[in-house]
């Protein structure tokens, strides 16, 4: 979805040529350029949905995109808990939502 | 052990770090965000002279005059705690810890969110998070947007969202009910905006902010709005609730009268794939209190406001505070008072001279004057809030001196 890229602009120019990566979400295969963040690389191809809320289920997306919220967390090469709006993308980089797979936010087994 | 270590690598970071620097103190920088430059970054205004300024492009000016004095600057590093030390500050991040003489906190402000039912929703954000996906990241936040919440800050960066080539369907009031203040108030909205009438093509705002007063703006208003660059505000509609189920997918508004009350049976869905909320700014001052510094609630400067006098230092040995942590102003004002605080932090570390109190004293005065030549001022009365707040500061000194 390369609409939604900026590539062009009125005053702040153009981005011309950018190195591409490639990265896992949720086991699928994307593409970002060299300066990404997880986060606008994720939204640059249509995924919206970051993390499901702990215990409600509700999808989560990016809310203050500047580290703040805590709303975008994602699970970064096993790691939890990292803010996709801050962690900028490197190639081959596994990224999953943030959703305990064996256990809930209250601590009970699923 | 450095200096000076700085948190906030925005306009009033990087402006202190240049001054101290160039009074041959050793500084280092840490900032959250993946690059330099905090919320300038995001910037892209045009002047009354008709010339834009690039908040990209002033950032990498300062950015480069920094390392060119010298000064370390660490990006995508978070500080989680301060901890006072006989001859300084030790800060904890989640690179190493770092231990310095004076601390600067220029962390910035943070933005308001507004509950409003469904904000929770993929595709709702702040406004903010919009522009520097726009702007910065260079990604559009989505194709048709609504923005919640009319003010000088949501108008700015939806003109900014159209030059992305995002549509803006509307900026339009939260329901009333939702917040506190006055938020949801045609009239209070109108004296806000009227600040930017250079900006408005609309004669009747373009006229208003020089003779209407801001009560008969909001009566003589439109109940469709008026329209900024064919973006339509509207200050007699209000946001009841967003739609949608994985995503956004619209908008529930209703009309308000002027003094802010839902009309019954208004209600209508404007369809959109994104929703911003504009709540306004507030100081971000986490790090100030886990220092221990004492505050103040000051309404006119956005908050909670650490206690500091017009030299930027706090209640606190060796601590400092610069830019919208002190009260939610311009870029240009943060960078003034960056200015004052590298000076006098450089005057505390080496042996202050006259020739340097001059220098502050200067520093001071240019504070004030860009104040007073900003073309958004985010809230009435902030001179005056801030003159009150150095007076207390001095109080304060003196009854502990007296103690």
């Amino acid at each position: 979805m390369n609409s939604m890229r900026v590539d062009q602009h009125p005053v702040l120019g153009n981005m011309g040529q950018r190195q591409k990566l490639k990265f896992v979400f949720e086991g699928k295969q994307f593409t970002a350029y060299k300066g990404d963040t997880i986060a606008s690389a994720l939204l640059a191809s249509g995924v919206r949905t970051l993390r499901r809320h702990e215990d409600k289920g509700t999808p989560k997306g990016i809310y203050c995109n500047i580290g703040h919220c805590f709303e975008c967390r994602v699970r970064v090469n096993g790691q939890n808990s990292v803010r996709a709006c801050l962690t900028p993308v490197e190639n081959n980089m596994i990224i999953e939502s943030n959703v305990s797979r064996t256990m809930t936010s209250r601590g009970g087994k699923v | 052990m450095i200096d000076l270590a700085i948190v906030g690598a925005g306009p009033a970071g990087l402006s202190a770090a240049i001054s101290a620097a160039e009074n041959g103190l050793k500084v280092t920088i840490i900032d959250e965000f993946v690059k330099p430059g905090g919320r300038l970054l995001g910037q892209l205004h045009e002047e009354p002279d008709g010339k834009w300024v690039n908040g990209i492009t002033e950032a990498e000016k300062l950015f480069k005059r920094a390392i060119q004095l010298g000064v370390i600057i660490k990006c995508g590093v978070s500080v989680y705690d301060l901890v006072q030390l006989d001859s300084g500050w030790c800060l904890y991040t989640t690179g190493s810890s770092i231990k310095a003489k004076s601390l600067l906190l220029a962390t910035g402000a943070s933005e308001t969110a507004i509950p409003i039912p469904g904000w929770t929703l993929p595709g709702v954000m702040s406004v903010g998070a919009a522009q520097v996906m726009g702007n910065v990241h260079r990604v559009k936040p989505g194709e048709n947007g609504m923005i919640i919440g009319v003010n000088v800050l949501s108008v700015a960066i939806a003109r900014e969202l159209q030059l992305c080539g995002v549509n803006i369907k509307g900026i339009i009031l939260p329901q009333p009910s939702l917040i506190f203040g006055n938020a949801s108030n045609p009239e209070k909205n109108m004296e806000s905006l009227l600040r930017l009438a250079h900006l408005a093509p609309s004669p009747l705002i373009r006229f208003g902010g020089k003779l209407v007063n801001p009560k008969l703006g909001a009566r003589l208003y439109p109940k469709n709005g008026f329209k900024m660059w064919g973006i339509p505000i509207q200050l007699r509609k209000a946001a009841i609730e967003i739609l949608g189920d994985n995503q956004v997918d619209g908008v529930r508004i209703a009309d308000i009268t002027a003094t802010g009350e839902i009309v019954p049976g208004t209600e209508k869905v404007v369809p959109v794939d994104f929703v911003c909320i504009a709540g306004g700014l507030t100081p971000l001052s986490e790090l100030a209190a886990v220092a221990g510094c004492s505050f103040r609630h000051i309404p006119q400067l956005g908050g909670h406001i650490p206690l500091h006098n017009e030299r930027m230092q706090t209640n606190l040995k060796g601590l400092y505070v610069a830019g919208n942590i002190t009260g939610v102003e311009s870029a240009k004002v943060a960078m003034a008072q960056g200015k004052v605080a590298g000076l006098s932090i450089a005057a505390q570390r080496k042996t202050s001279s006259n020739r340097m109190d001059n220098q502050i004293q200067e520093a001071i005065e240019n504070v004030k004057e860009t104040r007073r030549k900003a073309l958004i001022q985010f809230q009435p009365g902030i001179e005056d809030a801030r003159s009150q707040l150095y007076h207390t500061f001095n109080e304060y000194s003196e009854a502990k001196v007296s103690i």
